[in-house]
């Protein structure tokens, strides 16, 4: 009888007004520290949607070629990259965005709040900030609280920004609210998921991958779903990005669809409050494993270190792209036929000859990743600031390692980085493609032709290990980068002048495997590259070390 | 104004395994070292004492040349740590106060990198270390404490053979049983002929393995020399009873803060009166008497003191410009 009484103490504790003292306080400061993030997260999905309302009725000046684009969509591998397909029959711009970027904006709302819940609960209780905070009078509950808080004035504040560009782009006011409502159910429904994964493990980047996983699943089953059957099928519905697609906005709208995603987000914040109440401050639900006690050879130099720290994000970036390259090469057929049917689109994804439509626009699309991957470049030479910020740099090189030479394991990490992944997207378009259209060959041409693009893409790390070496911060790597995948992207379809357009560097590599590849094409942004890397080394020879 | 206090070097044979010599360095505007000067002797143990925020770790970082000098002369172990960075550290090992490690990588994973990046690994004392600090190394580094990350960056360091052993505040999360390991760890070490700077302000440390010690303040030397020397600089304390009242004491030219309690008089004095002191004591019969040395905290404040009032110009500075 005696042992009852501590039990029920402590769940009146738990449950009592003290657990959630402070929450207030918490929430002020969380969104402080993201005013910035989630500023910029509203206005990249706002302007995202805004550019598409202005660029779609430009690229599609009448119905018919509306139609066309909706073509595309009725075929399984466009349904399964995009919607169920409500509407198709009359696709107008509203059914269009419904139907093709809500998928896509609820994911980037989804990873935002993931994000945000992780970096306010497990990063905080893993950097051990969690315990100052919880030394003061700040409750049980009430971290998970205002971390849960943030997580709705983030989606609100993307909700609200999304609308905005709805209704300036003249949609419907009460369809394009039922679109944002569905994104931010997404949100939600994934942050509180996050809530729960940042319970069970130990570690921020644990908790926030499980959380990215099983997005990545929903976005896969809605797929199968959308694919199996116009309107969805029964897999569809497993999905909440599926749930938010199913208020069929623009078409036939209805509200119901949403409900099931709020329930889903109600149970998972009982239940990240529940196992919350249940653990100690820093300690997980499911245990770290233990791991080598001594180091492989392959550890033991700046090179193996570099590689080991990255390989994981090398391999997630390798699945990711070819994923997605083998979905976008099975659009060949589809997109070969609609454009057959639209001469002057072919146009805009650079494939004039009309014999020769499908290889100009695999070759397009080829041009397409390889800018994803310049994005993989920059992000991984930042690697060596953030390294530096973190004092782990200071440590490397108080050993007997010189400046140049920790600079040039990680840029050979970088190299080695871009060509899997360039690979990685080369033969997952092949393997796409070569099914979509029955063409076996079409696979180790484009594998082996991505490779064209690797000096290119270096340029970019250069440029970004330039950075690092001056210190400047890579504001203008990216300013450059964006601009060139912008003119790139949108250059024929923007009508910007020919000058601009071969200034671009992505213009610089012909279009493989459709066009020859030139000598030019490769020796000039290798030695661009060379050149930034010396110029990278010497300027961090000359500089202090921050941290 | 450290100067009249400095006590002349001692004399060693060979090139100082660090040199340094009216150091500057500037953040900007902030100037962290301020003609800073320090000397350590090959096979001494020196302590490397100030404040939060005096420099030390600046110093440290211009001697691992990760940071430049602005000005000033600046050797380590005959070498300049700018320009022969690499073959430099060939032959140092070096722990940070605050030690940051990969995430991803275990504890042994660690110093078996660290180990081999500056080139020389001895497995068997590595094991030996392991056992000694009491360290898993199997474990991944975002599991471990503070006190155990520092582990693995003394295991590291400790496991090899080198010639000097650059340490700063290597002990700040480490309890006091690992802090006698690691005394006992770094006497090993000088018995094998390395040379050691070690960061500190844990005093006791200091005073328990330290041959010599420079104190610094806002980054400038203000106290260079053996212990020995530097406590010779302040006042000895004195406890004493004696059979009839020693009236002339308080007469006497450099005797202070005397005071009598219970039969029992106190007072400090500096070394130039003493033996004018005891004439007086033994005159007035003593009973009992203890004199002990200032201890280093003793030494410490008495440093920052005379320097903060040899300072006018620091103190006009505080009171902002005029």
């Amino acid at each position: 009888m005696t042992t009852l009484a501590p039990a029920r103490e402590r769940a009146v504790r738990t449950a009592g007004p003290a657990a959630w003292a402070g929450t207030a306080g918490l929430v002020r400061h969380g969104l402080r520290r993201d005013r910035v993030r989630i500023t910029v997260w509203a206005l990249a999905v706002g302007g995202l949607i805004a550019y598409v309302g202005a660029a779609i009725p430009a690229a599609y000046p009448d119905q018919a070629a509306l139609q066309t684009r909706a073509a595309i969509m009725t075929d399984p591998s466009g349904a399964f990259m995009t919607g169920p397909g409500y509407g198709l029959d009359d696709y107008t711009l509203g059914v269009m965005v419904a139907n093709e970027m809500l998928g896509m904006v609820a994911v980037a709302v989804a990873v935002m709040s993931i994000l945000a819940v992780v970096r306010h609960t497990r990063a905080e209780e893993e950097a051990g900030r969690a315990d100052l905070v919880r030394a003061g009078a700040v409750g049980r509950s009430a971290p998970l609280a205002a971390a849960l808080a943030v997580l709705v004035v983030a989606n609100a504040a993307v909700g609200l920004v999304l609308l905005g560009a709805l209704l300036v782009v003249g949609l419907v006011p009460a369809d394009s609210l039922a679109l944002v409502a569905g994104a931010a159910t997404v949100g939600l429904v994934f942050g509180a998921l996050a809530a729960v994964t940042a319970q069970l493990s130990a570690h921020a980047r644990t908790a926030s991958g499980a959380a990215g996983a099983l997005l990545g699943l929903a976005y896969v089953l809605r797929g199968l779903g959308d694919a199996a059957e116009r309107g969805g099928s029964v897999l569809s519905w497993t999905s909440p990005i599926g749930w938010a697609q199913q208020t069929r906005a623009f078409v036939d709208l209805r509200w119901w669809p949403l409900l099931p995603g709020v329930g889903l987000c109600a149970l998972l914040v009982a239940a990240a409050f529940a196992l919350a109440a249940r653990r100690d401050v820093g300690a997980g639900l499911v245990p770290t494993r233990r791991g080598r006690v001594d180091a492989r050879r392959a550890l033991l130099s700046p090179t193996g270190l570099t590689w080991r720290t990255e390989r994981a994000t090398v391999a997630w970036w390798a699945v990711g792209l070819g994923v997605f390259a083998v979905l976008t090469g099975s659009l060949a057929q589809g997109v070969v036929e609609s454009l057959e049917a639209q001469p002057a689109l072919a146009d805009v994804l650079g494939g004039g000859a009309a014999g020769d439509v499908l290889s100009s626009t695999l070759a397009a699309f080829l041009a397409f990743f390889a800018m994803a991957v310049a994005v993989f470049a920059v992000v991984a030479t930042q690697r060596l600031t953030r390294e530096e910020d973190a004092g782990r740099t200071g440590v490397v090189l108080a050993a007997a390692v010189s400046r140049p030479a920790w600079l040039g394991a990680s840029f050979t990490v970088t190299v080695v980085g871009c060509a899997v992944l360039l690979l990685a997207a080369g033969l997952g378009l092949g393997l796409g493609a070569a099914a979509s259209v029955g063409d076996a060959g079409l696979t180790p041409s484009l594998t082996l032709a991505s490779l064209a693009y690797l000096p290119l893409v270096l340029c970019f790390g250069a440029a970004a290990a330039l950075a690092h070496g001056l210190r400047t911060g890579a504001w203008w790597v990216w300013t450059l980068l964006v601009a060139s995948i912008l003119v790139g992207l949108y250059g024929p379809l923007l009508g910007l002048p020919d000058a601009v357009q071969d200034a671009a560097p992505f213009a610089l590599v012909p279009r493989v495997p459709a066009e020859a590849l030139t000598a030019r094409a490769v020796v000039v942004p290798t030695v661009v590259a060379v050149v930034l890397v010396a110029a990278a080394g010497v300027a961090l020879r000359r500089r202090d070390l921050t941290a | 104004m450290s100067s009249e206090h400095a006590p002349s070097s001692t004399s060693t044979s060979g090139t100082p395994a660090v040199e340094v010599r009216a150091l500057t360095k500037s953040f900007g505007a902030v100037r962290a070292l301020d003609g800073l000067d320090l000397t350590v002797a090959p096979g001494e143990v020196h302590g490397f004492l100030g404040p939060n925020g005096s420099g030390k770790s600046t110093t440290i970082r211009v001697l691992l040349g990760l940071l430049r000098a602005d000005a000033g002369r600046v050797r380590l172990l005959g070498g300049d740590p700018w320009s022969d960075a690499v073959t430099l550290h060939r032959r140092l090992a070096y722990v940070p106060g605050d030690v940051n490690l990969w995430p991803q990588l275990t504890g042994g994973e660690v110093i078996d990198l660290l180990t081999s990046l500056r080139g020389r690994v001895d497995r068997a004392r590595r094991a030996e270390l392991l056992e000694r600090f009491d360290l898993d190394p199997g474990k991944r580094t975002r599991t471990y404490s503070k006190g155990n990350r520092q582990k693995v960056a003394l295991v590291a360091a400790l496991a090899g053979d080198v010639e000097l052993l650059v340490l700063d505040e290597p002990t700040s999360g480490l309890d006091p049983l690992m802090e006698l390991v690691f005394q006992q760890c770094v006497r090993e070490a000088v018995a094998r002929g390395t040379t050691v700077l070690l960061s500190s302000h844990v005093l006791a440390e200091v005073e328990k393995l330290c041959d010599r010690v420079t104190i610094i303040r806002a980054g400038r030397t203000v106290q260079s020399g053996t212990l020995h020397e530097l406590r010779h600089l302040t006042r000895s304390n004195v406890r004493v009873t004696t059979t009839q009242p020693p009236g002339a004491i308080r007469g006497i030219e450099g005797v202070h803060d005397v005071a009598s309690h219970a039969g029992q008089l106190t007072f400090t004095v500096d070394d130039a009166a003493l033996s004018q002191v005891m004439t007086v004591l033994a005159a007035a019969g003593i009973g009992n008497l203890v004199v002990t040395p200032p201890t280093l905290e003793e030494l410490f404040v008495h440093s920052y003191g005379t320097a903060a009032a040899a300072r006018p110009d620091a103190a006009d500075a505080a009171g902002g410009a005029r």
